[in-house]
């Protein structure tokens, strides 16, 4: 087999131990898919809201929840690469004639897998809500399509955060600040609603632009808003994914 | 260099920086293929820091490190495709079951599918974890674990045999005699398949009881190295133990007794008379014919080789460290 060919087995194997993880704890995957359906469900109708929101407040709230979700992914990905850097395995794994990166190859596509069963769960349960969909197909997959770009550079900073912080209390750290970067963002509330220098910063958060061109496409009106939405994730992808690749390739110093 | 497995010249490395500790200060180590390399020393002597570079984890600041005739940096992925490891602690995946975790390992080895299971199989069956079902490795108890972590370091090459270099770092830290008696016996049964060993430890008896040559290794260098007889006569060769029936006669016995003088230790408590000698048999018949013409009373007069934890003190203790140019 040529080196292309064993990176994609090596790969291959590593999504299948995630996977094989997944099996072993059913219980975990669906807390996981719970919780932001959870957080929909008490912004949506226990706190309310939707300030400065026109029209229903399901539509606007939604595509924001998704957004949310997908950074709210960062946790997972930083704890999980964390708890395999403090194990022994990863040593074994190093120390074996594998293709190191299919170690985080494998990490990615497990969580890609998780957060695209995550969009789901979410969308399922907003239709049942009465969340109505205006875009057309295309547009709708473009929407899920940069939802799922955003939780793709999420991913990527969180290995790169993980492999810097490397002990497990530094993450809890990097928890914390996960929240208040999520909330200033406009998946709530409209920036329009806040203090001057608030709504500035929320949007420049590059999730309001996710959540507004996801909300634009879904609703079909309009993709003047797209471009933010595509750039800032590969932006953020052009830094971080070599940063982790090198980080990663440097254990060994 | 095809009878050499491992070449280690000069390897330096230091942690943290410039005002770092050295944990390694200029090692020198040559493994013969097919023999087990016992390298013995105290916590914090370098041990695992070399064990992590001739793995490939780590890189070493300087010098040159080869395994299996191939440089350990430049050419890590030959290294990698004959090495197995053994860590301090299980390299395993915890929440996998035994299989699953052998399967894993060999397809990253590229056996494929197939082989892998069958590799998986007969690793199983060989450690005795055969019937240990879809329970996951955290349920193990600290043997299984350890065996299980063995057996993941033989996966292998791509043959689906045995690797060509074994490292274990302090493989039965933390076990009962039982589970040490388990991973000896597995270890001896490597090296007839022609599988060369370095481990590391800090017993004595494990390096004597399975090591061919044993590198005696303090602050990050080796002070000693040779087989455990020539380590044990570096102390100064056998010693004559001459046990009295009387105590009291032990000032009279060292008076006359042709050993030299300044080489003799008394223990009354256990009417010991004990000296360094150089001629095994003269010094034993000339012991025996002194005491029976002074009509004095042995118990017990007897020949013996320095054990490995005199040689360990004596090579490890204060009193050598100070000779070493700091």
């Amino acid at each position: 087999m040529s080196t292309n060919a064993y990176a994609l087995a090596d790969s291959w194997t590593m999504t299948r131990r995630e996977l094989a993880h997944w099996a072993r704890q059913p219980v975990q995957v669906v807390v996981a898919l719970v919780f932001p359906v959870m957080l929909l469900l008490m912004f949506g109708y226990l706190i309310g809201g939707g300030r400065g929101v026109e029209g229903s407040y399901i539509d606007y709230l939604l595509p924001g929840m998704l957004a949310l979700t997908m950074a709210f992914g960062l946790e997972g990905t930083m704890i999980a690469v964390t708890q395999d850097l403090n194990k022994g395995v990863i040593d074994r794994f190093r120390s074996m004639p594998m293709t190191n990166g299919a170690v985080l190859v494998g990490r990615s596509v497990a969580d890609m897998l998780q957060s695209a069963l995550a969009l789901l769960a979410l969308m399922g349960v907003g239709f049942a809500l009465g969340w109505r969909v205006d875009g057309g197909p295309v547009a709708f997959l473009g929407a899920v399509g940069l939802l799922l770009l955003f939780r793709f550079a999420m991913l990527w900073i969180g290995i790169y955060l993980a492999l810097v912080a490397g002990k497990p209390e530094l993450v809890q750290a990097v928890q914390i600040l996960v929240w208040p970067i999520g909330f200033l963002s406009n998946a709530l509330a409209l920036p329009g609603s806040m203090p001057g220098w608030l709504g500035t910063v929320v949007e420049w958060n590059p999730m309001s632009h996710t959540a507004t061109a996801a909300r634009d496409l879904f609703r079909g009106t309009g993709t003047e808003h797209l471009w933010p939405a595509v750039v800032w994730p590969l932006l953020l992808l052009a830094v971080f994914f070599p940063l982790a690749v090198g980080r990663f390739a440097r254990l060994s110093r | 260099m095809a009878d050499t497995a491992i070449i280690v010249e000069g390897a330096r490395k230091k942690y943290g920086g410039k005002a770092g500790k050295n944990a390694l200060d200029g090692l020198d180590l040559t493994v013969a293929a097919g023999t087990v390399h016992g390298v013995l020393g105290p916590n914090g002597a370098g041990k695992t820091t070399l064990v992590r570079i001739l793995s490939t984890l780590l890189r070493a600041d300087s010098g040159r490190v080869q395994v299996a005739g191939h440089d350990v940096v430049r050419q890590a992925y030959e290294v990698r495709l004959r090495i197995g490891l053994l860590g301090q602690h299980a390299a395993l995946d915890e929440e996998l079951d035994g299989r699953q975790n052998l399967e894993m390992f060999g397809r990253l080895h590229h056996l494929g599918g197939r082989r892998a299971g069958v590799r998986a199989s007969e690793l199983l069956e060989r450690f005795g974890l055969a019937d240990t079902g879809r329970k996951p490795v955290k349920q193990y108890s600290g043997g299984m674990r350890r065996r299980l972590d063995l057996a993941a370091s033989l996966i292998g090459n791509r043959h689906g045999t045995d690797p060509q270099v074994l490292f274990l770092d302090e493989p039965t830290t933390g076990l009962d005699p039982r589970g040490r008696a388990e991973v000896w016996s597995a270890v001896r049964s490597l090296v007839g398949g022609g599988t060369t060993v370095l481990l590391t430890t800090q017993y004595l008896e494990e390096a004597d009881q399975l090591a061919d040559r044993i590198s005696v290794v303090d602050a990050g260098r080796v002070t000693a190295d040779g087989t455990a007889d020539e380590l044990k006569a570096l102390t100064g060769g056998d010693r004559i133990d001459v046990v009295l029936r009387d105590a009291g006669q032990l000032g009279a016995a060292v008076a006359l007794l042709p050993l030299p003088k300044d080489a003799v230790s008394v223990d009354t408590d256990r009417r010991l008379l004990s000296a360094r000698v150089t001629d095994r048999m003269a010094a034993l018949s000339g012991v025996v014919q002194a005491l029976e013409a002074a009509g004095i009373e042995a118990e017990d007069v007897a020949l013996r080789r320095p054990t490995l934890d005199e040689v360990f003190l004596h090579l490890t203790g204060d009193d050598n460290r100070v000779k070493e140019p700091a």
